[in-house]
């Protein structure tokens, strides 16, 4: 799936995020497989919906925290769809 | 050096099994029905887990449904939180059983089928199976888990890999896993009759590659190189006592399926130790962590930081030591070893199938 700003993504449905309470911060988890998240992963993936396009989601992270990360959430997302674990909505 | 957490339990809950493959990865010397461990001693081993940092859990066997206990250790996974996978040939899982998995919140079931032609998977799993995998096949799509189907593969089904993809495809897996035989155990024990020829795994590797791509967003297709044909060996579950940690039904817990062939090492049992001790201290899980085991070629070369020097198992079974470098890699003069056995005479398909007791009968 390649990636634009217009792309909705949304998690594999096999996949789903977790808190893990051991490590504090929030885990991928999916068959056979597991994802550390940091904050900003987490907060990305918290707002793939499949409604939101990419562009929305980096504007609205940008609005909260101030600064723009279009390029940091267009890679994380790139990365896990290169895995499979973000599909096309 | 700072320890890392696992993220990675598989639960061998027992060795009994129906099926009686020939390259099965249990160990030669098997534990016997009474002397497993008991419910509350596996509900305290998941528990130390999650408190370890272990996050993706495997039931795995042997059968684990032979376990009567199954759904109550199912659900005391998934009250810790944890991501719960069923390794299982089929036989057993039942409308009402599979039913009271998932209500227990069981998320995976990964099924083995062990060819696409009926007669030849039945000889391989040395039992009539494959009713019975159809049925259970049925219930796992019916409930919505997620679906994982497995092949070994070896010389009698190489050959039929593009049906076997098929087949999966058309029982709606989510996921196949095609893993080439890796020879340890049983299945080094069987060597001669499931190594494939070199032709076979050119022809299967088109196959496999082409279908990856193909199936991409419909079907995963993980495919398991052999690594006996490989130039580099396998970085073994991403290094020793890194992520990965194994309970055997007696409550051996090993760093790797493979780890009871290296016979000089002493595995610590969750009967006398927390899994945290075993982890973080036990001499086996130690053993070999970081570098300071490794020799050379392994010591000064660049790859040790890709694949540890490989496998620890494989090194011990092929070379009587296990801190050598893994026979597969070619930077060692050791992998005469491994080009032996590749460009050995292919022997009849003669196997010496798996029984838990030495004596007995074959089918």
């Amino acid at each position: 799936m390649p990636l634009t700003s217009a792309t909705v993504p949304v998690l594999w449905r096999l996949a789903r995020m977790d808190f893990d309470s051991v490590r504090e911060r929030h885990v991928l988890l999916y068959p056979e497989g597991t994802v550390l998240l940091n904050e900003t992963g987490a907060a990305i993936l918290e707002l793939c919906d499949g409604r939101r396009s990419v562009a929305e989601i980096a504007r609205i992270l940008q609005e909260r925290y101030g600064n723009d990360v279009t390029a940091d959430v267009a890679e994380f997302l790139s990365h896990l769809a290169e895995r499979e674990l973000v599909r096309e909505a | 050096m700072k320890l890392n957490r696992p993220t990675t339990l598989v639960a061998e809950l027992t060795h009994r099994c129906p099926l009686h493959c020939p390259y099965c990865s249990n160990p030669l010397e098997m534990t016997r029905a009474d002397e497993e461990l008991s419910t509350d001693d596996w509900k305290r081993v998941l528990t130390q887990a999650r408190e370890l940092g272990v996050l993706q859990l495997g039931l795995s066997g042997g059968e684990p449904l032979v376990r009567k206990d199954l759904e109550e250790l199912a659900t005391h996974a998934h009250d810790l939180g944890l991501y719960t996978t069923l390794v299982t040939s089929g036989l057993g899982l039942t409308p009402p059983r599979a039913e009271k998995l998932r209500h227990a919140g069981l998320e995976h079931v990964q099924i083995s089928l062990q060819d696409s032609d009926v007669e030849t998977a039945e000889r391989i799993a040395g039992a009539t199976s494959v009713k019975q995998k159809q049925a259970a096949v049925a219930s796992v799509r019916e409930l919505g888990f997620a679906f994982t189907i497995n092949v070994v593969l070896h010389r009698a089904n190489l050959d039929r890999i593009g049906e076997i993809i098929e087949l999966a495809a058309s029982l709606g897996a989510d996921r196949l896993e095609l893993a080439n035989t890796q020879y340890y155990g049983w299945a080094l024990a069987n060597r001669r009759a499931l190594m494939p020829t070199r032709a076979q795994i050119v022809a299967a590797d088109h196959v496999a590659r082409e279908a990856i791509v193909r199936y991409r967003g419909r079907m995963q297709i993980l495919y398991v190189l052999p690594d006996y044909y490989e130039e580099y060996p396998k970085p073994c579950y991403g290094g020793w006592g890194k992520h990965y940690l194994l309970v055997m039904p007696d409550g051996r817990t090993l760093p790797c399926h493979g780890a009871t062939h290296i016979t000089t090492l002493k595995f610590d049992n969750v009967r006398d130790r927390s899994l945290e001790w075993i982890w973080a201290e036990s001499p086996a899980f130690q053993a070999f962590r970081g570098e300071d085991w490794m020799r050379e070629p392994c010591r000064s070369c660049l790859r040790k930081a890709i694949d540890f020097g490989g496998c620890r198992c494989q090194a011990f079974a092929l070379t009587g030591d296990a801190t050598n470098a893994d026979p597969v890699c070619t930077l060692t003069p050791l992998r005469g070893i491994v080009d032996d056995a590749v460009n050995q005479e292919v022997s009849p398909m003669e196997y010496r199938y798996r029984y838990l007791t030495r004596d007995a009968q074959r089918p």
